[in-house]
């Protein structure tokens, strides 16, 4: 900063003022800005209910978690990687690939726990590739690994469902699951606060998640403080690969059905879920819950333009809308915080 | 028979390391001792963060040893020279800007339980490491304005100070400091410098990597010049010689 004589007295202390207020100001935007996603899901719910009655009524928000489950799932596995400064396109067809393994080993045995463990092993086996290779194939970036692994696994799933595009039928316990409701709440949406629950005590209680959100602050300096950086990587993948393996558990459920076609474009949603919900493209940044909220803004859009009676591209235009808002407001707090930095060091002389 | 004293905690042989085409280190060649400052000077790309770097596990030697206490010791890893007893601040990677002090202060080593489990599945003892750090960060008359804050809303200077805050606390034998006071205002930088003396009464070898003379006549014990990857020179630095230390440096001494 370069360094003038102040004409007077009142002018510096004006200064001074200014500086005192905004260094005041500053901490509460950043606060408000960190909370934002929760305020505007809190808001957006307020005004659809006033434009449209249905939206309160028990069965459509049950409608609305149901709806989610899915997506916020995933999304949970999808921010694991973000934090990381990852990115995993592939759950999508993952997601696909693991249900089509569900079911054919269902034609084999009726044991659901054997039809959950497969979809689960199957998730996790390709997050394990795209960690593994990224990691060890010294890749620039996981774009390139995950991008390939989505189309491998489309690819696999379809030759695996040999032309079926679905497979009927699913056992009881994963109907249940995916589709049974208590008490109005949809089955699935437990499975998503267990998950979110679990999710949230590995990276904000354990070791493990300090690694993971260090590697995604500066992986560098990471390594220079001795951490795994390549087993957190890799880890980040594969639990990227287990949530899409509990989201096929879900998916078909519901469906009563496995397909290689599903999971369509759950990359993009689950993604946008993680932005809209306030964390990072920057890694390291944002808690585990706030893909739920991502989510729930999502599932929440997409049911009021529905109700609204609103076409179904315009939902599409306005997810792409709400991730510019998200992206900008990450950008406006980086802004923020290096002026809140700046101050710091005014106020010190 | 030697004293004690008199074997160097730390040395390194002939260490050599290159970059595709660039020869980073030439045979270089260094010891240090108990409580004793090293500065380590040399022009921009001389290769003194690289020759730490080596020492603190970030990069493989191609050629030379390292020995501590003695000993051939094989610092394979960053967290290998940490446990050797070797605690470094980086020049470019000093904190994490998006964990608390106290969080850059335990990372990589956090107190966890149970230690039955792998370190990565432990819990961390969150009480433990705020309270030990805010001790320390006291004890050490750092001002931080919030302590439960991201470190990058901090000050150049209290980033900088949290950095070798933790460096002073885990410092067991031997301590690299690369070029800790660049970009420190005058009064934040005097708190670093005594933070270093404080570190050489405790007993540590300390190497300091810095371009300001005035910090080196004032603090160090001896001084290795580097240019170009190479040993050029190696003396005890007084108000005298600075000149002819400053001549090695650039490499116009007659
Ligand atoms: N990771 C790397 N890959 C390739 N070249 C490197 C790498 N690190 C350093 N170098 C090269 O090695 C040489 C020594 O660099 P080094 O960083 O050790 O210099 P330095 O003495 O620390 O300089 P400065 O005072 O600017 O910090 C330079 O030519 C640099 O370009
Ligand atoms: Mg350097």
């Amino acid at each position: 900063m370069a360094i003038k004589p102040m004409p007077d007295a009142t002018l510096r202390d004006s200064f001074r003022e200014s500086v005192i207020a905004r260094a005041s100001v500053l901490p509460w935007v950043l606060r408000l800005l960190n909370i934002g996603p929760i305020l505007i899901l809190i808001l957006l719910a307020i005004v659809v209910s006033i434009l449209t009655p249905n939206f309160l009524k028990p069965i459509n928000l049950g409608n609305i978690l149901a709806q989610i489950a899915v997506i916020a799932t995933v999304a949970i596995g999808q921010h694991v990687v973000i934090l990381t400064r990852g990115i995993d396109l592939s759950v999508g067809s993952n997601l696909a690939l693991a249900t089509v393994m569900g079911g054919l080993v269902f034609r084999m045995t009726d044991s659901s726990t054997a039809v959950m463990l497969a979809m689960l092993l199957s998730g996790t086996a390709i997050g394990a590739v795209n960690g593994l290779v990224y990691v060890f194939g010294r890749l620039p970036h996981p774009f390139i690994i995950t991008l390939a692994t989505l189309s491998i696994c489309r690819g696999l799933a379809l030759e695996f469902s040999v032309g079926h595009t679905t497979m009927r039928g699913m056992p009881d316990a994963i109907a249940a699951l995916g589709g049974y409701s208590y008490f109005g709440i949809p089955n699935s949406f437990f499975v998503v606060l267990a998950v979110v629950l679990v999710a949230a005590v590995f990276t904000r209680y354990m070791v493990w998640g300090r690694w993971l959100y260090a590697v995604g602050g500066d992986p560098q300096a990471a390594r220079g403080m001795g951490i795994p950086v390549r087993g957190v990587l890799v880890s980040a993948y594969v639990i990227s690969g287990l949530c899409a393996g509990i989201g096929a558990i879900l998916l078909s459920g519901r469906t009563g059905a496995s397909s290689p076609l599903y999971g369509d474009l759950l990359e993009l949603d689950t993604i946008a879920a993680v932005i809209i919900g306030g964390a990072s493209f920057l890694g390291g940044r944002g808690h585990i819950g706030h893909a739920l909220v991502g989510a729930l803004m999502i599932g929440v859009i997409r049911n009021a333009l529905n109700l609204l009676n609103v076409d179904v591209f315009f939902q599409m235009i306005a997810i792409g809308v709400i991730i510019v808002v998200a992206v900008e407001a990450d950008v406006l707090r980086n802004r923020l915080e290096a002026q809140a930095r700046a101050l710091q060091s005014t106020r010190l002389q | 028979m030697k004293k004690p004293s008199a074997a160097p905690v730390l040395s390194v042989h002939r260490a050599q390391k290159r970059f595709g085409a660039i020869e980073a280190l030439k045979d270089v060649s260094l010891e240090i001792f108990k409580g004793e400052v090293l500065a380590l000077l040399g022009d921009n790309g001389a290769g003194k963060s690289t020759l730490v770097k080596c020492i603190s596990g970030l990069h493989a030697l191609d050629g030379g040893e390292i020995t501590i206490d003695g000993k051939r010791a094989a610092l394979s890893s960053p967290a290998a020279a940490r446990r050797a007893g070797i605690e470094t601040v980086y020049q470019d990677l000093a904190l994490f800007d998006n964990l608390t002090p106290a969080q850059n202060f335990y990372c990589g080593r956090e107190i966890a339980y149970p230690s039955w489990l792998p370190q990565a599945l432990r819990f961390l003892d969150r009480q433990t490491m705020d309270r030990e750090a805010a001790a320390v960060i006291e004890r050490l008359k750092v001002k931080l304005p919030k302590f439960d804050a991201p470190v990058a809303l901090m000050s150049g200077g209290q980033r900088q100070a949290i950095a070798v805050a933790r460096a002073t606390v885990f410092a067991r034998k031997v301590v690299i400091l690369d070029e800790p006071t660049a970009a420190l205002g005058v009064r934040e930088s005097r708190k670093v410098l005594d933070l270093i003396l404080q570190l050489k009464a405790e007993g540590n070898a300390v190497i300091l990597i810095t371009h300001n003379m005035e910090q080196v006549v004032e603090l160090a014990d001896r001084a290795i010049v580097l240019r170009q990857g190479r040993k050029v020179g190696e003396l005890k630095p007084s108000r005298s010689n600075q000149q002819k230390l400053v001549s090695m440096i650039v490499g116009a001494e007659a």
